[in-house]
């Protein structure tokens, strides 16, 4: 425990300003999203046709801190609530990503032979197959619902754990204590989820920061041609879209919220980054 | 200790616990032009021993000669690619993973390194523990009291049970991997260089734990180094290998006393003794050991052996007993 207490002090003492900023940021964000119920001072959907269009309160408006939308509905509480659900969806599908990606690596490591072929092309076809086309064809499809969209979202970017996932099972299998727990009796089974993974999972965490933002970026894109989340439900994007048809003449309600999605993505970019440069021993500071 | 799954005749050949029978393990390595035929590494090449309950069954040889290659196919990690291994009559080299994963019960290895067959993620205990939690021996509860013991038994405190392998040091590894292996009470340990890694004194205390250990539980050692000193310490019968053949074979205190093998002789000239003053006689082998992609016609040993005629250079010796259960592989045994 003592030895974990001074880690965490070290961390704090050689952390970068900068980095230090984009990580209150994203903890700000993240308590947000937890506790949106609580520090939402509106309801989000309540409409209130009299107080149409309110400018935020710093630019003289007198309907809440960031103003109202066309229907009256307070634009705090809504930014509120669309954070929650960008970041809910992106989580969701970032672990979705990441479970998904893993699996499929250490299959193919395992296996090695027809199967690490027929993944590993797999693996190509996603790399080469831009991920909003793939995703435009599903939604049209299929329709769009919430489940739908989260697992779509969970497809972007598994390539890269799977191919990550792969090469270090490879590796890993080599090692000695690989061998050495096979050798006891384990099953294959036993040994990935006992033993290489734990052994891999600072890269794969790594892989989880910067896929992250990512999975916001998509899905606020998503959100704003519309084939995201669908009102009444807000998201960042649907936000953003919202408000683009004001731009001219209210222009803070699609600023507002891209502000957030700009400042969020590049936090958690900068901390990816960060994070990874401190864990990987090959990467030359 | 024998599984449910696999009935074993322990009757039957009470005396040979393990029995090799012209094992063969061949790699196939890439040619050096693109169309050029695929060559094979003959890392084993035709090997039969057989060893005995209880004994200590010491294999040395210098690195490459396939030590290594022959305690992974002693285990089954690797399959042969022709011949037999047989545990108690059993023939293991096609069995089916569960089988082969039961089958772990009665044999176990101990490595080299001791930090690269630890996980640096588990905590000591833990990983004492496991073999118990794979083969769901007792239950979770009683499994820790276990480990307590064993760690006790290879001379380790209570407070080892939560350290990380890199807390400790290489002699307490190698003893963490030793109650690793022996929690499972095998009956036949397999040792590949267990020390080569470890401190001279530290070296001493774990041959002597070892010793001791077989003392106490009767278990079968098959023991490979490359240090003739330990090999003379602690086995009963040796047999030594050069390029994937065993070329001599006899009771340990046979083999130094009436060495009959040119390269054995050599070998054994070649241990250091600990005596400024002391002139030894020393045989040095011309060159070094041919590739094993590409071996010499007749005996692999005449390229560099000092003693070698011309029929020695066309055919290959066979490994013949000459008596006191002393097999040699020359034809010219004992003239150096």
């Amino acid at each position: 425990m003592l030895k974990q207490k001074n880690a965490v002090k070290e961390f704090f003492r050689k952390v970068p300003p900068l980095i230090f900023i984009a990580i209150v940021w994203i903890i700000a964000v993240f308590l947000i999203a937890i506790f949106h119920k609580f520090i939402m001072p509106q309801d989000p959907v309540a409409t209130d046709l009299v107080n149409r269009l309110a400018p935020p309160s710093f630019m003289g408006g007198d309907q809440g801190f960031f103003g109202t939308d066309a229907l009256g509905r307070d634009t705090l509480s809504r930014l509120i609530r669309s954070i929650y659900t960008s970041l809910t969806v992106a989580f969701i599908g970032s672990i979705i990503t990441a479970v998904l990606g893993t699996i499929v690596g250490f299959i193919a490591a395992h296996f090695k032979g027809i199967v690490d072929e027929i993944l590993m092309t797999l693996v190509d076809f996603q790399y080469a197959m831009p991920f909003m086309i793939m995703a435009l064809l599903v939604l049209a499809f299929f329709g769009n619902n919430i489940i739908l969209f989260v697992i779509l979202l969970g497809i972007q970017g598994w390539m890269r754990f799977a191919r990550l996932a792969r090469g270090m099972a490879l590796s890993a299998q080599e090692d000695g204590y690989a061998v050495a727990v096979k050798q006891l009796g384990a099953t294959p089974f036993r040994i990935y989820a006992r033993h290489i993974f734990p052994n891999v999972s600072n890269i794969i965490i790594v892989q989880f920061t910067l896929n992250f933002p990512q999975k916001i970026i998509v899905e606020t894109s998503l959100s704003f041609i519309g084939l995201g989340i669908q009102p009444p439900e807000t998201s960042l994007g649907s936000m953003m879209a919202y408000g683009r048809g004001y731009l001219m003449s209210q222009w803070w309600m699609a600023v507002i919220p891209g502000i957030v999605i700009f400042l969020t993505t590049l936090a958690m970019s900068i901390v990816g980054d960060w994070v990874r440069d401190n864990l990987d021993p090959t990467v030359v500071k | 200790m024998t599984t449910g799954i696999i009935n074993l005749d322990k009757n039957k050949n009470s005396s040979s616990i393990m029995q090799i029978k012209d094992l063969i393990c061949h790699f196939s390595v890439k040619s050096e032009t693109m169309f050029g035929k695929k060559r094979r590494l003959r890392a084993v090449d035709g090997i039969n021993f057989n060893v005995k309950k209880g004994e200590t069954f010491g294999i040395v040889g210098e690195s490459g000669c396939g030590k290594s290659t022959t305690a992974k196919l002693v285990l089954n990690m690797i399959s042969p690619t022709s011949g037999e291994v047989l545990y108690r009559g059993l023939e293991m080299t096609n069995l089916k993973p569960a089988k082969w994963r039961a089958l772990r019960e009665d044999m176990q290895m101990i490595f080299q390194d001791p930090l690269g067959a630890l996980d640096p993620y588990m905590t000591i205990g833990k990983q004492i523990k496991e073999p118990l939690d794979i083969h769901k021996i007792g239950i979770p509860r009683e499994r820790r009291e276990k480990v307590i013991k064993i760690l006790a038994s290879v001379g380790m405190e209570d407070y080892m049970y939560d350290r990380f392998p890199h807390e400790i040091s290489g002699g307490q590894r190698q003893r963490a991997v030793l109650a690793r292996a022996l929690i499972l009470e095998p009956d036949l340990l397999v040792c590949d260089e267990p020390v080569s890694a470890l401190d001279v004194s530290i070296q001493a205390q774990v041959i002597n734990l070892l010793k001791e250990i077989q003392k106490d539980r009767g278990l079968t050692y098959i023991f490979i180094s490359h240090d003739l000193r330990i090999i003379r310490y602690i086995c009963n019968r040796v047999a030594v290998m050069y390029l994937g053949k065993i070329v001599e074979e006899a009771e340990c205190g046979e083999l130094f006393k009436n060495t009959a093998h040119p390269y054995t002789k050599a070998l054994i000239a070649s241990i250091p003794v600990p005596d400024p003053s002391f002139k030894k006689e020393r045989i040095i082998l011309p060159g070094e050991p041919p590739s094993p992609v590409n071996l010499p016609r007749g005996c692999r040993f005449s390229p560099r052996c000092p003693i070698a005629i011309d029929k020695c250079r066309e055919n290959e010796p066979l490994l013949e007993d000459k008596g006191n259960n002393h097999k040699v592989a020359c034809y010219r045994p004992g003239e150096l």
